[in-house]
């Protein structure tokens, strides 16, 4: 499945939920159930920086695609980290750098982008760029 | 008479607004308050009638606008019973007043002297003396804070002695909405001789401040957590130590006479306002301060306290909540956790429904740090949240903690 594929699914999915309370209670449950990253890489190495919740996110490269694994302190945060891990998990480093983000909107979620929200889906999307970057150049240099 | 909150609610425009489709409950006003209608029509007026420049130009719009800033400083003196006007000098808010006088007060302290903080104060009255002590070697020498969220006053007055310049307390806490006994803190430094500045950010809104029945000697707020404009606040300071200081900032109206190798630096209040000053804002705080006299700091402190104890008494019954600060005087300050769920989901949830608090540090990261936790949600109280809205928090954190949880 492409990335864009796979985001259009979490978008219908979304498109199911009537009130704001479900939406939340699908995050809840997709923050619970994240695979748990391994310990080894809770550290500061791995934190996205920020104020409010800390956000670990690992990756590693898989046959020339990257798997991402995160956790938070919080769980809202979780689910919404989980969100971006589904759709952008095992992808290329350049299909992850051509991703188009802008199914956040339409769930709903563009107010966790904005600036203030540190820990939020910006340094999130950010973070998730930075690596792929890095996988990129690595594997150009082979 | 009962408080008339729904009369002076309707002085707050924002408050009919909506968030997610829910009405606007404020609780944030620890951070900073809403406007009455008064001040932002204060900032109209003065754009509209009276803008200029002021202290400078022999024309009408400038004079007209000098009368109406100088007006606001004999006010505001007035209001915090300063001796004299001259004592109150404008700044940006809080932070900028305390730099002043940390700045300022890099003349006054050397190596081996002392600076008096206490463990409750804010980023803005923690950081500018850590710094002053860093560059002249001096030591920063920290007041405990109970468990019930009070100073030590035991260990605060042990810590007294002639080798510390300056001691900076906050008045209210912004975590804990600990109302600090700085009338007695200062009676006791004084009797060493030690300046006490007194950060009234949290206390300038809820309670009366007299200055001169403190005896403090230096008094910072804001305009902004006192229903006026952002950017403008105030330092009041003892014309004795004001006139001992060396200005802080230099040009504009702070100047008497330049001559190519010195300058006469101008006189008590103009020698710490440098530049243009932010007259509109001044005028705008200058409004909001009236607009709460006219309303009675008294009849503000006792409504908000029964906000305050109504929370209260509904938040303990609520299975898991602890609270943070529960001293005996405080302010409609309610500082918790929750266990097994973290500030930030909470707050997120809240705002969805229409609620907006306070979730994290606080800017005050020792403080949230030696009471062992990762952060607190803070609900504060203004004069215009009602019962109602509370029991609705109340009501709306059960749900958000079910879903958590």
């Amino acid at each position: 499945m492409t990335i864009n594929e796979s985001a259009q699914g979490v978008v219908e999915e979304f498109w199911m939920f009537d009130d704001w309370m479900d939406k939340y209670a699908y995050l809840i449950e997709l923050g619970k159930d994240l695979p748990v990253i391994d310990s080894q890489f809770k550290t500061n190495n791995h934190l996205i920086s920020g104020c409010q919740s800390r956000v670990w996110l690992h990756a590693e490269e898989q046959e020339g695609q990257i798997v991402f694994t995160a956790d938070s302190d919080a769980v809202i945060t979780k689910g919404i980290v989980s969100l971006l891990i589904r759709i952008l998990s095992n992808h290329t480093p350049q299909e992850i750098l051509e991703a188009d983000f802008s199914f956040l909107e339409s769930i709903g979620l563009q107010e966790h982008l904005s600036p203030t929200r540190a820990n939020g889906l910006a340094s999130m999307i950010k973070q998730i760029q930075l690596y792929a970057r890095a996988f990129q150049l690595k594997s150009n240099q082979l | 008479m009962a408080f008339p909150v729904n009369q002076l609610r309707n002085d707050f425009p924002i408050l009919s607004t909506q968030v997610h489709g829910k009405p606007l409950v404020y609780f944030d006003n620890g951070a900073t308050t809403q406007k009455p209608r008064q001040v932002i029509n204060r900032l109209v007026e003065y754009y509209e009638t009276e803008n200029s420049n002021v202290h400078r130009g022999a024309h009408h719009l400038s004079n007209l606008a000098t009368v109406s800033f100088e007006g606001a400083r004999n006010f505001i003196a007035q209001y915090i019973n300063a001796l004299k006007t001259e004592e109150v000098i404008f700044t940006r808010g809080t932070t900028d007043s305390i730099n002043l006088v940390s700045t300022c007060f890099q003349s006054f302290v050397h190596q081996g002297d002392e600076i008096i903080i206490s463990e409750m104060e804010h980023h803005s009255n923690l950081v500018p003396w850590q710094q002053l002590c860093l560059s002249k070697k001096a030591r920063l020498s920290v007041i405990p804070v109970l468990e019930d969220g009070t100073l030590d006053m035991e260990t605060a007055t042990q810590m007294l002695s002639p080798k510390v310049k300056m001691m900076a307390i906050s008045h209210i806490s912004n975590v804990l909405g600990t109302i600090n006994p700085v009338k007695e803190l200062i009676a006791k430094a004084h009797k060493y001789s030690i300046p006490v500045l007194i950060d009234g950010a949290q206390a300038i809104a809820h309670i009366p401040v007299d200055v001169r029945d403190l005896d403090c000697d230096f008094y910072a707020f804001s305009s902004h957590k006192a229903y006026g404009p952002m950017g403008a606040g105030v330092l009041y300071g003892k014309s004795v130590w004001l006139n001992k200081m060396p200005p802080y900032q230099f040009g504009g109206e702070m100047i008497d006479q330049v001559f190519l190798n010195e300058t006469v630096f101008n006189r008590l209040p103009y020698k710490f306002e440098a530049g243009t000053p932010n007259v509109a804002d001044v005028l705008g705080m200058e409004t909001a301060l009236h607009y709460l006299e006219t309303i009675g700091i008294d009849k503000i402190q006792k409504y908000e306290d029964k906000l305050l104890k109504h929370a209260t008494s509904l938040m303990l019954e609520v299975p898991g909540i602890k609270l943070i600060g529960t001293a005996k005087h405080k302010t409609a300050v309610l500082s918790f956790v929750v266990e097994g769920v973290h500030p930030y989901d909470l707050g997120t949830l809240l705002d969805q429904m229409g609620i907006a608090v306070r979730t994290g540090n606080h800017c005050a990261q020792p403080l949230v740090e030696s009471l062992g936790i990762n952060g607190t949600i803070r609900a504060s109280f203004g004069l215009y949240n009602t019962i109602s809205e509370v029991e609705y928090f109340v009501a709306s954190l059960k749900k958000a903690i079910a879903m958590l949880l």
